[in-house]
């Protein structure tokens, strides 16, 4: 059966055009289309009066080193993440995370501006873009602005983004000697919506071993993905052994609120966060 | 709003809304109905079709996203009514029983062969993850996939 709506869609070429019609409001962008046409079944939300087609607009493409910093165009696919030379190279992280996100069909599709834009609570990528201090840059006809990732998911499948403005571009800093982990934990192999994405980054002290700058970052445990900062105040100049991760673990269950649909789910993923960041303080003090 | 595209080699126009699927304008604006619904949002796999190589549900792609571009299904598998090497081994192994997932199975296999990589169960089960199948369990159209990738790489 067809999609229940099909509405009108306009296929700009040029960013110009994209900004003026998104200026005339009704709009909503579709990119790889793998959480869009879904919605379009008509079973979640409201239908979109119009669609602006983003697929043509080649200058949120590419990923490219600038100075300090990974620089990563929202129409980025999953599978181009997986390939490019410089994520493994700057971000392996990221690639790693990429390679969860549903199957080949998906990955071929779905893009890290619409994971960013769609703000799903289960969002994949986004605990590794909050664990690494990542800026997200959005643009309309009425300027370009760079919105720090911590402030970019503000409520459930809320953003900062105003309904005028399209995902540009992802700004990483590079930091050097940091370490990013990321861990999912899912109910299938593939096709899994997470039941927790965690994020841990830290650069290593090297003479005592201890922690630095350390930011942890988790989706599915709120009702947006967050910044775990009380776990992280624990971790800040510690050393990853088993009295930390006893601490850590405490402050995690203490601070995150999953979402609470069936209530054995909520205690569910709590169990599995604090399970997860346990195990990981552990791997990296045995290295 | 009219699009120009490639299917299966052959030039085709077609005129239809630019946020149909894919899968709806292969179906019945062109009457290929080798391709299959299952699911309708992208997680079963039965619409996968190769855009531009890349396999992808047709379910989740609307037509003004394949205007110039070119578009495979399992009906542009078999030349002149001989089954390609895939479709062979299918056949060979019993990799298909009622059929409702094959053409997709079908498409993702051809992916993986045509990316070069080594044959290995792991990597065919990944190829494959995004395609489900309720009667074989698997197994065999792994062996497939692997029998017509080891064909192309030592051929005859
Ligand atoms: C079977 C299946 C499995 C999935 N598995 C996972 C998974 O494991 N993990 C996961 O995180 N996600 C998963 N997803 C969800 C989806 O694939 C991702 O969120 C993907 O990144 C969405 O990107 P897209 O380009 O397809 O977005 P689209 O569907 O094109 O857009 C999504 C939303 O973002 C908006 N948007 C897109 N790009 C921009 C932009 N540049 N500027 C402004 N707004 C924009 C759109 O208006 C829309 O509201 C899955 C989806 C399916 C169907
Ligand atoms: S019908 Fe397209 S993935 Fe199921
Ligand atoms: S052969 Fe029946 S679903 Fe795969």
């Amino acid at each position: 059966m067809p999609n229940a709506v099909e509405p009108p869609v306009a296929s700009p070429s040029s960013l110009q055009d994209a900004y003026a019609l998104l200026a005339k409001g009704g709009y909503r962008p579709i990119a790889g289309g793998t959480d869009l046409m879904v919605q379009l079944t008509g079973e979640i939300g409201e239908p979109p009066e119009r669609v602006l087609d983003i697929s043509r607009l080649d200058r949120l493409r590419g990923i490219e080193r600038n100075a300090g910093w990974l620089v990563i165009g929202a129409l980025t696919t999953y599978t181009e993440l997986r390939r490019s030379p410089l994520i493994a190279e700057l971000l392996p992280a990221l690639a790693e995370a990429a390679a969860t996100i549903g199957a080949a069909q998906i990955q071929q599709r779905g893009t890290l501006g619409g994971n960013i834009a769609n703000a799903s609570p289960a969002g994949d990528t986004l605990p590794i873009l909050l664990a690494t201090d990542a800026r997200i840059v959005v643009g309309s006809g009425r300027q370009e602005r760079t919105i720090p990732a911590t402030e970019f998911w503000i409520g459930y499948r809320t953003t900062a983004r105003a309904d005028d403005e399209l995902v540009l571009r992802v700004e990483v800093p590079l930091v050097s000697d940091r370490r990013v982990r990321f861990r999912k934990i899912g109910t299938r192999r593939a096709q899994a919506i997470s039941k927790v994405v965690m994020a841990l980054s830290w650069s290593a002290d090297g003479r005592a071993g201890a922690w630095r700058n350390v930011r942890l970052a988790l989706g599915s445990v709120a009702e947006r993905p967050i910044r775990a900062w009380e776990t992280e105040a624990i971790l800040e100049g510690a050393r990853p052994d088993e009295e930390t991760a006893e601490r850590a673990v405490a402050a995690l269950a203490a601070e995150i609120h999953p979402i609470d649909d069936v209530r054995s789910t909520a205690e569910y993923r709590r169990a599995v966060a604090t399970r997860v960041l346990h195990r990981l303080i552990r791997e990296e003090g045995s290295r | 709003m009219s699009y120009r595209l490639q299917v299966n080699g052959e030039p085709v126009e077609v005129d239809a809304p630019g946020m149909r699927r894919l899968l709806d304008v292969l179906r019945e604006e062109l009457g290929l109905t080798g391709t299959k619904e299952g699911c309708g949002e992208g997680e079963c796999g039965a619409c996968s079709v190769l855009l531009d190589g890349a396999v992808v549900d047709a379910c989740l792609v609307p037509i003004c996203q394949v205007d110039g571009r070119a578009v495979t299904t399992v009906e542009g598998l078999a030349r002149e009514g001989v089954l390609n090497a895939l479709q062979a081994a299918f056949l060979e192994t019993g990799g298909a029983q009622c059929g409702i997932c094959t053409p997709g199975m079908l498409m993702a296999g051809e992916a993986f062969i045509a990316s070069g990589a080594a044959p290995e169960e792991d990597a065919i089960r990944e190829a494959i993850a995004g395609n489900l199948c309720r009667c074989t369990g698997y197994t065999k159209i792994i062996d497939a996939i692997a029998l017509a990738a080891e064909r192309r790489r030592v051929p005859g």
